[in-house]
């Protein structure tokens, strides 16, 4: 059995297609790990009827010669991505009885290619954190706490830290994730695996709950590079029903992995070289920089003027835009409701019992930024300094096609810690911001093992709708630095 | 500019959620915390610039004024807390 956890995405594939293994012990396989591993808390709901039940119709697909992309694939789900008759509560009590009646975009491209959902990922509180810990159902455990023998338990980032665990834990061959300000990339670089966030509109935004529309974006958090080729290219896609997807065609990313990269430039950016990263960081991003360069790339040194601003801009704009996408949560139609007597009262009460403290502590802020008088100071200037952060963007991929930068600023760190400091918590996303400011594609790569043996990430940014250069560079890496998932499935 | 008992309140109420009384300092010095910290973006300059609300520059498509969608009411009610024939039903608003 732990040979199939052990196979990637495309391993998984050419078993199906060699007639190795069926859809249902590849699908039995991992619904046992999920079982065995069940204190790990990475899923919020366990569909196992329904994986069955979609290995049977993979298997048989399969046997007439008629085998989809995905057939057979065994993949997570965040919590955030509506599943028709499957409960979608985005980690948050106000959506825990939440029972969609229709499919997002997303997932539904995913069954169309044959794809199994084995359940619905464990994320912070409508994606608002970078440890997992706002999440109404609980905390999750990064597979690495015992890898590295660590004493505490650790987290697995945020907010898609569910997807990342089971990904990085042998629970979910593949997994998928939305990131609005490093939600995808930072978890992937805390558990060791590959994440992406596509170009925003790359993926349809409908049916994801919605935590602050210009940013969210969904994209896979895989074992390799080439896993995350194949499952963009299933989740990505122009639609109609999501007025800011891109009309764009998806190009088949795998033939992008053609392992030449030479003569492609590949900027530095100087503004993400800080004192308090530690020098394990450092000397992994010195190690992209050599492989890259081996392998033809020409390195230059860019600047990236306001990128000490992103953050602080993002603490605007994402508020403020989940402050307005959160006034539907009022106990009228769906979800939570306290009853009282007073209209009032109820939509007061429902909020109360319904949102955790970091949520409220966004809308708060949010409707503050957006309130009369203070629109113009808060809202409207921060809106002009991400045009600053785009421009800053632009104007250095005249020169490069891809930057390269580390993901995060630190490893894993143990469950609890950080909680009590919002703006320490904040800091973790303080290398991925300013590409979601500016909607860009990137993907993280696991590059090495920190010195107390947790992993550390890579980024590769890339132009709009450039996801190809960004996985290509991201597969050179990936062969450069050699890193492995020790002992996946045995947690 | 910072946020004092008063204002905390105001925005507890705009944004429908409740604060206790006991809280209200707290949650003032939190929300103060953050907004000291974001108030650094008053060094930039923006003299010019036009404020951004989307990335990718696309203009909104716009379609016909159709109806695509609906005719069923239960899919519609289904997570309904509570309903009273084909409708969403709320404490009483009007006496």
């Amino acid at each position: 059995m732990s040979n199939i956890l052990d196979l990637n995405l495309a391993g998984l594939q050419k078993a199906i297609r060699d007639k190795n293994l069926s859809a249902k012990e590849i699908t039995e396989a991992y619904l046992q790990a999920i079982e065995q591993n069940y204190q790990s808390n990475c899923f919020i709901s366990v569909t196992e009827e329904k994986a069955i039940q979609m290995a049977k119709e993979s298997d048989k697909r399969i046997e007439r010669g008629e085998a989809l992309a995905l057939d057979g694939i065994p993949i997570g789900v965040k919590d955030l991505f509506c599943t028709s008759g499957v409960r979608t509560t985005a980690g948050s009590n106000i959506l825990s009885n939440f029972v969609p009646q229709y499919e997002s975009t997303v997932t539904e491209q995913l069954w169309r290619d044959g794809a199994i959902m084995l359940g619905k990922c464990n994320m912070d509180e409508f994606a608002m954190g970078s440890a997992n810990t706002t999440s109404y159902f609980g905390s999750v455990e990064n597979p690495w706490t015992t890898r590295a023998k660590f004493g505490k338990k650790l987290v697995p980032g945020g907010s898609s830290g569910g997807s990342a665990a089971a990904v990085s834990g042998g629970l979910a061959v593949a997994a998928t994730g939305s990131d609005t300000g490093g939600s995808i990339r930072q978890p992937a670089s805390f558990c060791g695996i590959v994440g992406m966030k596509p170009t925003y509109g790359r993926c349809s935004r409908w049916g994801m709950v919605a935590f602050a529309s210009s940013l969210d974006q969904a994209g896979p958090l895989t074992r390799t590079v080439q896993d995350a080729a194949i499952l963009l290219k299933s989740m990505a896609g122009y639609d109609p029903k999501d007025s800011t997807s891109a009309n764009v065609s998806v190009p088949n990313f795998e033939l992008a992995l053609n392992g030449d990269i030479r003569g492609l430039r590949v900027g530095v950016p100087r503004e993400y070289k800080r004192e308090e990263t530690p020098p394990e960081i450092e000397n992994l991003w010195q190690k992209g920089i050599d492989i890259l360069k081996k392998a033809g790339a020409v390195i230059s040194d860019v600047s990236l003027p306001h990128t000490k601003y992103a953050l602080p801009t993002y603490y605007i704009i994402a508020p403020a835009e989940a402050s307005s996408n959160l006034a539907r949560y009022d106990g009228v139609r769906y979800g939570l409701r306290a009853e009282q007597a007073e209209l009032q009262d109820m939509y007061q009460r429902t909020r109360d019992e319904g949102f955790g403290d970091e949520v409220k502590r966004r809308i708060l802020i949010g409707t503050y930024v957006l309130s009369a008088g203070y629109y113009d100071a808060y809202y409207l200037k921060a809106q002009r300094v991400r045009a600053l952060i785009k421009q800053d963007f632009d104007n250095v991929f005249e020169n490069v096609d891809v930057l390269l930068t580390p993901t995060a600023p630190s490893e894993a760190f143990a469950i609890g810690e950080n909680d009590d400091d919002p703006i320490k918590m904040y800091l973790n996303d303080i290398f991925t911001v300013p590409t979601s400011l500016a909607g860009l594609p990137a993907i993280s790569i696991p590059g090495s093992l920190s010195d107390t043996g947790l992993p550390l990430g890579l980024q590769v940014v890339g132009k709009m709708f450039d996801e190809e250069s960004v996985l290509k560079v991201g597969d050179i890496l990936e062969s450069g630095v050699e890193f492995t998932l020790q002992e996946v499935g045995k947690q | 500019m910072s946020l004092d008992k008063t204002m905390v309140q105001r925005v507890s109420q705009l944004a429908r959620i409740e604060i206790e009384e006991t809280q209200l300092e707290t949650t003032a010095r939190e929300l103060n915390n953050i907004l000291e910290w974001i108030e650094q973006l008053n060094e930039v300059d923006t003299e010019g610039v036009e404020p951004m609300a989307s990335v990718t520059g696309h203009e909104l498509p716009k379609r016909d004024d159709d109806v695509t969608d609906g005719g069923y009411p239960e899919k519609v009610l289904k997570n309904a807390p509570d309903r009273e024939s084909d409708f969403f039903a709320v404490p009483k608003v009007v006496e």
